[in-house]
């Protein structure tokens, strides 16, 4: 040591202003790691919240289903007749006609055949099926006027919730005034009052401004490539390249003078101040000019002016402010699968109160289907029940049996170790690694040659099976199990074993008429915890092919079905948007099982738990 | 005590650990020597309470500097606890809460103005069992300057930890392995380490909740020698279960019974002519 | 047919429990204390043994004899039609099994009938022989258990070593489901392998992944099995998902264990437990429907271009997922750093924090790198949020903004698509063996590291 240390003055250090200065900054760390400490818990907080309320939300907007009343007068066909008289309840009677012919009396005015097709559309395919099992139950209605609900289709209910956006009321002033185009059947100009459709030019001059920066930004990118192609062109070497050159050069000044072009006149379209008439097409926002009964669809627009074709008949000629009214739909024909044809169906139906909203207990009731609107989890819940019941008729003894052995009489040699060893690193293993143990040895089958036989091992379980999927959860609960019932053997004390032992009870009378019963509420938390994650469990099944489209309960464990969390992968992966939704309400009713097994859980505990 | 006399209070301390060296003290030391010692810590009616129940009851003494005072009684006294208000410790329970006043240095250290994290600096702690961090010999020694800023080179830190390991005697022991982990030493040498690391914070009082407690007669000895050496710099509070420790390294003892400090006198008085009963019934070994 | 068999066999070991008890009865005239074993012993000894008898043997004889006759009727099937292929000859057998059975066959012609006939006539004498096989052992277990019944026999002795042996049969599962896993691989794996020409750096260096595109005669085009993307895909995601996970869990698990009150924990833990609880496909749902739309726009507004399906979608909302592995097991090593260890910190001067930085964390840190590893094996090894949000195309990139597929996803796709089992199957599981070697080793590798770690402080 070369230098001594005075420890006096350092000491003295320990008042100095320096140190005072450099205790703020050691207490400012501590305000960081705290600070990051509770972002943690926010930002795990705020996941949790974004989770459960994108759930929530989406779940809640199926809750209701909705319907058309219709006044179907009913008749029948033969075929349907013998339907109808058939007493098997499976064999259900189709009335879509009358279904269809009521839709047509209810909207008001003459509906063309092309149409009928768009109308005919509105309503779920179940609507006429319905319509049959009511008559099926009741054949005096057959020739009667009857007032019917029918199930409205998928889309047409995400419109009714809004998914699509509805028309608004615009700004609606000034006398509506009716002009018949001369030659053109159907096709009106009407006239409104100065500022009415200010909301709906600026709208459509916005759309066009957007597009032709749109379509300038390309002009843009194609003069760079027209650029890069010129420069390449002085650089050609070989004739081959030249001519390839040449003509892509050509194709790109091609479509930067079109590009051009195409921003100019939407430029000068937005630009002009004085009087201009916009053509309206399907990637603009729809208009509608409403009076009395009837609708007008704009099909141009001008200042003061609408040229458009009625979708219902407007009986007379003008209307003073207040009698009629301007609609706009921001959402373009193009981006929803309602065309304003059903808009204006549908906001008519809305407007006379014949859509019913009804609490949707179908989605819980019944089975998996191709279209959205009658799809329900009840197939995938009885799926889930047979494989949980298959998971823990096989889990649970085995795991008790297994604990009881490794706790009271395993010897400590390397066996024992090493089902030990075993068994926390099944506890880690990847949930899909189980399926495919499962699919290779429960469904498929090995097959091994030997002595030029061949032999299958294993492929004893139906594929789809309750069983089959039971079995590989079973297998993939056993270690939660077996650790659970260890931990809570152990925790036994000895002094309950050496009384038992001392009254001349053998070892395996002790186990389980002393220790098991003592042990058992810690086993049955473990278990239920294992069963929960088992219950969430998805990708091993969908190895066993419990994806399948299941559209009856399985009513055996052996036969094909599915499991809730498969049913949400298959609706998740349905392009259909009502699915979306409907995804959601099966996550809602799965995490509600979850919640319940885990508050059993929880509860077990706190009931039994015991300090010894 | 006012400024100045700190500094010349300190002023005389270097000249003496100068003059005498670090070794050739000897344990008895003559009348005159004792008065000349000045007061480091003044506490007046201490109580301290966790939750609703008084772990110490209205205590008031004054510690010495330059002085090992002991601590003593039978277990569940209050003398730990007593112990570890002197460096705010007990901050660190929540239901834990201490009235009446501490003065170091006549500074009250549950004033508001005073950092416990600095009032530990200059008041450190050995704690009943050693307890190294898991790190190595010299990171162990060098925690406490480095978190506070004593050192501002590498060359001053390896001086502080040199000089800290020779004053809790272990430098020759440790000198070649400075970068072995600090775990992996005899219990003795971990509490002496924890001493070294300790006295490299630079603290003015060093209090030690059972030092030897968990050690065997050896290192005892050695512990006990290093504490008599370390009271030529320092005021050192112990507190023992041992009546001949406190007899062997202290010059005051204090003896606690029930939250109750009943007797503080010099040690010679303390095992020789007890003032109180209870006293004279703990020494003897009546109860403890 | 079978079921029944088995149902009668529980029926008999029933009938045996009660005889048996009664006859010990019986046989103890009236002091009960005159037996060696209690009387529901001997019923006990009784039905174990016809039950083992009556299910083993159903067991053995069904795995047997169901191989030997479809080996007699793929026999035949061979002699008739020696010019075809294994894989024709094998859908021959399966439609003649569906016709037996009144099934419906894919085609229906006189070969196939004729080969019905005789499945049928075997099918005969395979059931036959599996249910008298069974019900005679049974019933001999029965008659010599019965006969054994007698003041003197050692039940209880007999009976518990049966039932030792059964605790153990079940203690040995896990060792099998082992077994099982590796040995289902490895078969597949191998097969793999010889379809490829054993050229392994093909598949673990090769940059092409489709496997199923380059078939021929059973053979898989070797240029076409790299799993390099795939590999490139799960790393991506699992360094996503990890970037999300570590620091947050950490922090979180710092909080809880030295700063937050009493009362922050009573809330915080319980809330960080939820998120554990949640299935991974809601969290899948999520990443699909809220998180990459969101991270979509929010690349749209600043200018970059994120795929629906991106790397980094999947990666976060992994990360979420793994976030209370990570804080629960980050909490329990923190908690378990000895309180002496802070003291000594907190007695030299030092604030919590550099107490924690300093001292905690490095005494922790075995503890928490296994935390981290476990972490990264489930993360390596989760599948549906990456199946749902993450991509199937085996594109090789390095940008997280991309679509990319894992592992994983391509398990599921290969398994769950319209591609026979055949050509399928042998690709998926090699990668499913790549994975569990993978996953394994780090498994091992955290175990020992906490175990070490508890032997440190216990």
């Amino acid at each position: 040591m070369t230098s001594t240390i005075d420890f006096t003055d350092l000491s003295a250090k320990h008042t100095s202003d320096e140190t005072k200065k450099r205790l703020k900054q050691r207490y400012w760390a501590e305000v960081r790691l705290k600070a990051y400490g509770m972002l943690a818990i926010a930002f795990a907080g705020a996941a949790l919240l974004l989770l459960t309320s994108t759930i929530v939300t989406k779940t809640t907007s199926v809750v209701y289903e909705y319907y058309v009343t219709l006044e179907a007068q009913i008749e029948v066909s033969d075929r349907d007749q013998e339907r109808l008289a058939d007493p098997n309840p499976r064999l259900r009677a189709n009335l879509r006609r009358v279904v269809g012919a009521s839709l047509q009396e209810t909207v008001p005015g003459e509906v063309g055949r092309a149409e009928q097709r768009a109308l005919a559309g509105l309503v779920s395919g179940e609507a006429g099926l319905e319509l049959g099992d009511l008559v099926k139950a009741d054949p005096s209605l057959i020739g009667q006027t009857i007032s019917f609900d029918a199930l409205l289709d998928d889309n047409t209910q995400l419109y009714l919730k809004g998914s699509y956006g509805r028309p608004e009321t615009i700004n609606s002033s000034g006398t509506l005034t009716l002009t018949p185009v001369e030659g053109e059947d159907g096709v009106v100009e009407a006239k409104v009052g100065p500022s009415a459709l200010t909301e709906v030019f600026e709208a459509l001059r916005d759309q066009r401004l957007t597009e032709a920066q749109r379509a300038r930004a390309e002009q843009r990118r194609q003069q760079n490539a027209v650029e890069v192609w010129e420069q390449r062109l002085l650089d050609a070497e070989t004739e081959e390249e030249r001519s390839e050159l040449e003509s892509r050069l050509e194709a790109s000044r091609f479509q930067r003078d079109a590009a051009a072009s195409k921003a100019d006149g939407l430029m000068q379209q937005a630009t002009v101040r004085r009087e201009i008439t916009f053509e309206m097409g399907n990637r603009d926002p729809s208009l509608f000019l409403r009076a009395g009964e009837g609708w007008i669809k704009a099909t141009a627009v001008a200042r003061e002016y609408v040229r458009g074709e009625f979708f219902e008949p407007i009986e007379g000629a003008s209307f003073p402010e207040g009698e009629w009214s301007a609609l706009m739909m921001m959402s373009p024909e193009i981006e929803r699968p309602i065309d304003d044809r059903q808009v204006v169906w549908l906001e008519d139906f809305s407007d006379r109160g014949l859509i019913v909203e009804k609490f949707n207990s179908r989605i819980l009731t019944v089975s998996d289907s191709a279209s959205a609107e009658l799809a329900g989890i009840w197939g995938a819940l009885v799926g889930s029940f047979w494989t949980m019941m298959v998971t823990f008729l096989l889990a649970f003894p085995l795991g008790v049996m297994a604990s009881i052995y490794l706790e009271e009489f395993a010897p400590k040699n390397r066996t024992t170790d090493l089902i030990e060893v075993n068994i926390n690193n099944l506890a880690a293993v990847p949930s899909i690694v189980f399926g495919l143990l499962g699919l290779a040895i429960f469904v498929a089958g090995i097959d091994v040659h030997i002595f030029g036989y061949e032999i299958q091992i294993g492929g004893f379980l139906p594929r789809s099976s309750p069983l089959a999927g039971g079995a590989v959860l079973a297998l993939m609960t056993l270690p939660t199990i077996i650790i659970a019932g260890r931990a809570s053997i152990r925790a036994v004390p000895p002094s309950i074993r050496d009384a038992a032992l001392g009254l001349g009870a053998s070892k395996l009378q002790t186990a389980t008429h002393h220790v098991l019963p003592l042990a058992m509420p810690g086993i049955l938390t473990g278990s239920i915890i294992g069963m929960a994650q088992a219950l969430g469990e998805t990708a091993p099944l969908l190895l066993v092919g419990m994806n399948s489209f299941i559209q009856e309960p399985p009513g055996d464990p052996l036969s094909p079905g599915n499991v809730l969390p498969t049913l949400i992968y298959q609706w998740n992966s349905n392009s259909e948007r009502l699915f979306d939704d409907k995804t959601a309400a099966a996550i809602s009713v799965l995490l509600i099982f979850l919640v319940i097994m885990n508050a059993l859980a929880v509860l077990l505990r706190k009931r039994f738990e015991r300090r010894w | 005590m006012t400024e100045t006399d700190m500094q010349n209070a300190t002023a005389t301390e270097t000249e003496s650990q100068n003059a005498s060296g670090l070794s050739d003290i000897s344990p008895v030391r003559s009348a005159e020597q004792i008065a000349e010692r000045d007061i480091k810590v003044r506490c007046h009616e201490v109580d301290v309470f966790y939750g609703t129940s008084q772990a110490i009851k209205k205590v008031s003494m004054d510690i010495e500097d330059k002085a090992v005072t002991a601590f003593i009684g039978p277990s569940g006294c209050g003398k730990s606890t007593f112990l570890r208000c002197i460096n705010r410790m007990n901050d660190t329970i929540d239901i834990c809460r201490v009235d009446g006043t501490i003065e170091l240095d006549g500074e009250d250290i549950y004033d508001q103005e005073i950092d416990p994290v600095q009032l530990r600096a200059r008041v450190g702690m050995v704690f009943q069992k050693p307890n190294p961090f898991p790190k190595s010999i010299y990171e162990n020694v060098s925690y406490g300057p480095k978190i506070h800023g004593l050192a501002a080179t590498k060359a001053d830190l390896d001086g502080i930890v040199e000089a800290s390991l020779k004053r809790a005697a272990l430098w020759d022991e440790v000198k070649d392995r400075l970068d072995s982990p600090g775990t992996g030493l005899s219990g003795g040498q971990q509490q002496r380490l924890c001493i070294a690391r300790a006295v490299a914070t630079a603290p003015e009082v060093l209090l030690m909740d059972e030092p030897c407690s968990a050690l065997d007669p050896i290192a005892t000895a050695q512990v006990e020698e290093l504490i008599d050496e370390l009271r030529q710099s320092y005021s050192v509070v112990i507190v023992t279960h041992s009546m001949q420790q406190a007899a062997r390294v202290s010059q005051k003892t204090a003896f606690f019974h029930l939250g109750n400090m009943l007797e503080y006198d010099e040690t010679g008085k303390i095992f020789t002519a007890p003032s109180h009963e209870k006293t004279q019934q703990y020494i003897t070994g009546r109860f403890g | 047919m079978l079921p029944l068999t088995l149902l009668t066999i529980v029926l008999m070991s029933l009938v045996a429990f009660a005889l048996g008890r009664s006859r010990a009865l019986a046989s103890s005239e009236g002091k009960i204390s005159s037996l060696h074993s209690r009387p529901s012993y001997h019923g006990m000894y009784m039905l174990l043994w016809v039950l083992l008898a009556g299910i083993g043997v159903f067991i053995v004889a069904d795995i047997l004899f169901s191989a030997f006759f479809t080996n007699l009727v793929m026999g035949a099937i061979r002699e008739a039609t020696p010019d075809l292929a294994p894989i024709a000859q094998s859908l021959i057998y399966s439609d003649a099994v569906k016709i037996a059975d009144g099934g419906l066959p894919s085609t229906e012609d006189d070969l196939r009938r004729s080969i019905a006939e005789t499945y049928s006539g075997y099918e005969f004498w395979r059931l036959g022989l599996i249910i008298v096989g069974s019900l005679g052992a049974a019933g001999y277990a029965f008659w010599h258990t019965y006969n054994q019944v007698a003041r003197d026999f050692r039940a209880r002795n007999r009976a518990e070593r049966i039932l030792r042996g059964m605790l153990w049969t079940a203690a040995t599962i896990a060792i099998l489901t082992t077994i099982g896993i590796v040995l289902s691989l490895i078969f597949e794996t191998l097969i793999f392998f010889a379809k490829i020409g054993w050229d392994v750096p093909a598949f673990l260096l090769g940059t092409t992944w489709s496997p199923l595109s380059g078939v021929s005669e059973g053979a898989l085009d070797p240029t076409k099995v790299g799993a390099i993307p795939l590999f490139l895909g799960t790393i991506m995601v699992t360094i996503i998902a990890m970037c999300v996970a570590v620091p947050v869990g950490l922090f979180a698990a710092i909080y809880l264990a030295d700063f937050a009150s009493k009362k922050t924990r009573s809330w915080a833990k319980p809330l960080l437990e939820i998120l554990a609880g949640v299935p991974t496909v809601v969290y899948g749902y999520f990443a699909v429907v809220t998180i990459a739309p969101a991270m979509r726009g929010f690349g749209e507004t600043i200018g970059i271009s994120i795929a629906s399906e991106s790397a980094l979608a999947a990666g976060v909302v992994m990360g979420i997922m793994i976030i209370p592995f990570i804080s629960s097991l980050s909490d329990d090593v923190i908690n378990s750093v000895p309180q002496s260890l802070r003291d000594g910190s907190y007695g030299l001067g030092a604030t919590k924090a550099e107490t924690v930085r300093r001292v905690v964390l490095p005494a922790a840190l075995p503890g928490i790198v296994s935390a981290v590893l476990l972490g990264t094996s489930r993360a390596i090894g989760e599948t549906m949020i990456v199946v749902m949000a993450a991509g199937q195309g085996a594109n090789l990139t390095i940008n997280p903004l991309d679509a990319v597929t894992t592992v994983t996803v391509q398990i599921v796709m290969l398994i769950t698509g319209d591609t026979e089992a055949a050509t399928a199957a042998p690709p998926a599981f090699t990668l499913g063996f790549t994975l569990f070697c993978v996953t394994l080793a780090l498994n091992v590798v955290a175990l020992r590291v906490v175990r070490r770690y508890r032997e440190m402080y216990d």
